[in-house]
């Protein structure tokens, strides 16, 4: 028994700088110069200013934005505490949550009659989920449009931005399709100044 | 839908083929040949050795490696727990956080050093870099190597050529320095060029394009985002199937796994090592079919877990659809992973003892969510953890040979080695003590108030919320139901017993049966042996595997997932 307390408390100590120091050190000395931006957290600035990161998402419900996934998190995508709502797929609490998403989605557009996709009315899995179904773009292409005054030429140039936004599946298998709703709504930003 | 299957089946097809080149260089590792290229390292692994006063050489006895196994990890449990409570006095702290709270760092502690990673509290708001760096990933080599340090030393009992079952120091650091090392290190770095962060920086504020209001009114104009050394930290979360993200969402978090190209690779990391150990020990016991035989008998499990569960998740969602939407069960998974990925990597991370989640397993539907829990309470055998899926498998492998040497009254032998009384004993013991905890931790915390105190859904719901926690703790997974408010001095002491218990409660009787079966002589075969490479013998064990598994966990899965199911149907 005792000849393994030396060999235990040598190995800890000098694993724990190997592995704890050293092996984290070595992989950002080699990220930050081959991937100075991506290492960092991919983040956007316009105009000299932080106004996101490409993979996290923000909260949208100006109706003259696209919208993403709602978020559990409080306040909702918050970006330090990342969560779930963890809410079963029989709980009355849901039942309520998805009833009241689809209210508002209907009510900002009461054109759209059909149902609305399922990933605009239920919360992701981490909270910050960047992306959208391209279903969950184009329900809003005629909101975001009427809110800003489009023309229908202007509304079918729109529905082109958002058909370019889309990103398919990786190698062709891998992952679903989607739209980023951040860098969506800034060329959108973009396309109106 | 076509897509997903493909994925699914590119999957299956890339990790068997994996199993095969990284399995018999892993062999070589502990044979101590880990080829040229890592001939820079060796020199390190003497003057460990040297420092440690190791003589490499020396082999240990089961009680010997049974003694360090638990005097190295009592240690590191020790070390892991003070790191936490003076997190505020320590460096790489940007974020200012404070101690973390006694019964936290006391479950962090065991759960990190046993290769569980269940995690009650919340990454990103309660570690600070260094206890993330120093304590965490620490262990996840660490532990993860003493797990296939044990595998290893199984493996060399039962060879027919058995001289001893090696040294624990020798194979623990072979184990990290060779294999879980520079794997870690390539793949940290894939997965920063997705987008995974590493950095040292504090966390980035962005103004945001739209300002909100909050539910009591105050506006928000920025968006405060957590980063860190995340990247190298996730690569080993994977390879060392210990599943502690550096995220509260672990890997659904948008930056701890970006692309679908990191989600598959992530998902692969899982099953990679312990897939490849089947292969291991094939070689080592010096019979490569034995190795196979194991390989097919998990795939199989595996795939029919994974069309079970797969079916299941993507049945409409009645809620759903009442409510006036289209009916995938999306709550809790992100749009870039989908509901058929996320599936995918449930089943691999409750397959092995992983753990991480990139979707929130309490929401799946409840005949979705049975498969995981399933799947750990069978004992994580299915590729399993790195190394302790392969040695649990092998408790069953001496059960069926048992068992079938029974019904047609041929002595049971293993590998060419009577299988006595003791051997039985301690197989049995490993088997059942993970079930006794699940069971008896469950039944603790429904009648104790301050357990189903924390559960998030009602009814039969919640009641699986509780199973599950106590099911990944006794398995040593780790991922959770997350409704369930788990950081609390009863569930943080509690789920702290499971997982110490049946760590050790597995790994000693997996050492005593590797120290008994290198003292037994080799009989030659005859025509009473059964032969233990044949697809009859594929289907005993998993007969035998499913046996257990049911007999002892069907009533409780009937108390949970299985009645919400039926109750679902009712109105």
């Amino acid at each position: 028994m005792k000849d393994n307390l030396r060999p235990s408390i040598v190995m800890l100590v000098l694993f724990t700088l190997i592995l704890g120091l050293g092996y984290p050190a070595a992989v950002t000395g080699v990220a930050r110069v081959v991937f100075p931006s991506k290492s960092t957290g991919s983040t956007i600035e316009r105009d000299g200013k932080v106004v996101g990161s490409e993979l996290v998402g923000q909260s949208f419900d100006d109706p003259k934005y696209f919208w993403g996934r709602p978020s559990a998190t409080s306040p909702a995508n918050n970006g330090a505490a990342s969560s779930g709502s963890n809410l079963g797929p029989t709980a009355q609490a849901q039942a309520d949550a998805v009833a009241g998403r689809v209210k508002a989605l209907q009510d900002a557009d009461p054109t759209q009659t059909g149902p609305v996709p399922a990933d605009l009315v239920t919360a992701s899995g981490s909270g910050l989920d960047p992306h959208i179904s391209p279903e969950a773009a184009l329900y809003q292409v005629h909101r975001v449009a009427a809110a800003r005054g489009m023309t229908k030429e202007q509304e079918a140039d729109l529905k082109g931005l958002v058909e370019r936004h889309v990103e398919g599946r990786t190698l062709g298998f891998m992952g679903e399709p989607r739209v980023n709703v951040l860098m969506l709504n800034l060329d959108l930003d973009g396309i109106k100044r | 839908m076509n897509a997903s299957l493909i994925q699914n089946i590119i999957y299956v097809v890339v990790l068997v083929a994996l199993a095969f080149p990284l399995g018999t260089w892993m062999a070589n590792v502990y044979a101590g040949r880990p080829g040229r290229i890592f001939g820079f390292l060796k020199p390190i692994e003497r003057g460990l050795y040297r420092l440690a006063g190791v003589d490499p050489a020396k082999d240990m006895t089961w009680k010997g490696w049974s003694w360090a196994v638990l005097i190295f990890s009592f240690l590191s449990t020790v070390v892991v727990y003070a790191l936490q409570r003076l997190q505020a006095h320590l460096p790489f702290n940007p974020a200012g956080l404070p101690a973390v709270s006694p019964d936290s760092s006391f479950n962090t502690a065991i759960s990190f050093v046993t290769n569980t990673n269940w995690q009650g509290y919340s990454g990103e708001a309660t570690m600070s870099y260094f206890t993330q760096m120093a304590a965490l990933a620490v262990q996840n080599f660490l532990s993860a190597a003493v797990g296939m340090a044990v595998m290893v030393a199984l493996a060399r009992g039962l060879s027919k050529t058995a001289k001893g079952l090696g040294n624990f120091w020798v194979d623990m650091t072979r184990s990290t320095l060779y294999i879980l090392l520079p794997l870690s290190f390539v793949f940290a770095l894939i997965l920063v060029s997705q987008g995974v962060v590493q950095t040292f920086r504090a966390p980035v504020t962005a103004e945001l394009t739209q300002k909100t209001k909050a539910a009591d009114g105050t506006v928000i104009d920025t968006q405060t985002i957590s980063v860190g050394p995340v990247a190298s930290q996730i690569a080993i979360k994977q390879l060392g199937t210990n599943g502690g993200g550096y995220y509260n969402a672990n890997s659904a978090h948008p930056i701890e796994n970006p692309t679908p190209l990191s989600n598959f690779l992530q998902c692969l990391a899982i099953l990679a090592i312990g897939a490849g150990c089947c292969i291991t020990f094939g070689t080592i016991v010096g019979d490569g079919r034995q190795g196979k035989m194991l390989l097919a008998a998990m795939t199989l499990m595996f795939v029919l877990a994974l069309v079970g569960a797969t079916l299941a998740e993507r049945a409409p969602s009645r809620l759903l659809h009442d409510a006036g939407a289209t009916a995938s069960n999306m709550e809790g998974k992100e749009t870039r992973i989908g509901v058929d990925g996320s599936t995918l990597w449930a089943v691999a991370t409750t397959s092995a003892s992983n753990g991480s989640v990139n979707s929130m397993h309490d929401s799946y539907t409840p005949i979705g969510g049975l498969f995981p829990m399933l799947l750990m309470m069978l004992g994580e055998v299915v590729f399993g953890g790195v190394g302790s899926g392969l040695y649990g498998m092998i408790l069953f492998v001496v059960f069926t040979v048992f068992i079938s040497g029974l019904l047609v009254g041929r002595t049971p032998e293993y590998l060419g080695k009577k299988i006595g009384p003791f051997e039985m004993k301690m197989a049995a013991i490993g088997i059942l003590i993970p079930c006794a905890s699940v069971l008896v931790a469950a039944a603790i915390a429904v009648v104790a108030p301050k357990g189903y105190a924390g559960i998030c859904n009602q009814g039969a719901h919640g009641f699986s919320e509780m199973l599950y926690a106590t099911t990944s703790a006794s398995n040593n997974n780790g991922s959770a139901f997350a409704g369930l408010s788990a950081n609390t001095p009863f569930w943080n002491y509690l789920l702290g017993l499971c997982m110490v218990i049946c760590r050790f409660g597995v790994i000693i009787p997996v050492l005593a049966i590797a120290g008994s079966m290198s003292a037994r002589k080799v009989t030659p075969e005859g025509p009473g042996t059964l032969p233990t490479h044949t697809p009859l013998f594929i289907v005993l064990l998993i007969a035998v595997v499913l046996l257990v598994g049911a007999l002892n966990f069907v009533p409780a899965l009937f108390l949970g997932p299985v009645l919400e199911h039926v109750s679902a149907f009712r109105s």
